[in-house]
């Protein structure tokens, strides 16, 4: 045995560990990161929203009024933004995971530029998809 | 030194670690969590202009629009790609941070559970609409 691991107690930190510390510096990858998983959940709530909306087409026309009455509501149409948010955020970092798998854009600056565009792409697709919706009303 | 020649000597090392992963199967569930997320870019895109052309719409509305062919086709294909992402990514969320054993397995049967369900339910729902009563 040559070489042995120090015991786990006195094995210095990192000051970039999550949870956050004093110290934690919140960097875009790592929130993106994050993020993608959390959205991922949120749709899966969001899924469930979705089957009540379907089932509510087998009731009478005033059952499925009563659901589209409470998604129009302030807080219907605040879990709709939310939820259509989530969708385009996940979609669009599905698709940057999908190209990191293929073994392109995984340094430090593309990580970052790709990052951003996740991001900017959420926001104006769901502000396109709310422009519409209201459009179509 | 003849004793240490056991047969677990003789063994490469891809042997010995060959089938010792937490699953098994890991690469299977890695593909299908890819597949199945191609599969959802262009029918997440459908879904959604689809649900934006049909706000604030009656039932009978939207029951006319599922019970065409094309749009009960992609909503039966939406579902299943979708549950079936969900589940797959829900089982490395609770395999992250579930570690006692007994509790994982219950997380992972009561999720499970609720997404087939769930799924059977919407899946039912737009065959009900599409083939009539």
């Amino acid at each position: 045995m040559p070489e042995t691991a120090p015991p786990p107690r006195t094995r210095p930190l990192s000051p970039f560990l999550f949870p956050p510390t004093g110290t934690y510096r919140w960097q875009l990858t790592s929130a993106l990161s994050i993020l993608n998983r959390a959205t991922g959940v949120a749709l899966g709530l969001g899924a469930l929203l979705l089957t009540w909306w379907l089932l509510a087409l087998l009731g009478e026309p005033s059952d499925f009024a009563a659901v589209q009455e409470f998604l129009g509501s302030y807080f219907g149409r605040l879990l709709l933004l939310g939820w259509t948010w989530s969708l385009f955020f996940h979609l669009f970092s599905g698709i940057r995971h999908l190209i990191w798998d293929t073994g392109h854009g995984l340094d430090l600056r593309s990580a970052y530029r790709s990052g951003w565009t996740v991001v900017a792409l959420s926001v104006v697709l769901t502000l396109v998809t709310w422009f519409a919706g209201y459009y179509f009303r | 030194m003849a004793l240490h020649h056991s047969k677990q000597r003789l063994a490469s090392p891809l042997a010995r670690a060959r089938g010792l992963g937490s699953a098994k199967h890991g690469v299977g569930h890695w593909w299908a969590e890819r597949v199945s997320a191609v599969a959802l870019i262009p029918l997440t895109l459908w879904f959604v202009w689809s649900v934006v052309r049909l706000t604030g719409a009656d039932q009978g509305t939207v029951k006319l629009w599922l019970s065409r062919p094309a749009t009960a086709i992609l909503m039966s294909l939406f579902i299943v790609a979708t549950f079936h992402h969900l589940a797959l990514g829900l089982q490395v969320v609770i395999e992250d941070y579930v570690h006692r054993e007994g509790v994982k397995v219950t997380a992972m049967l009561l999720v499970k559970g609720l997404i087939v369900l769930t799924a059977a339910a919407a899946l039912f729902t737009v065959l009900r609409v599409a083939l009539g009563n």
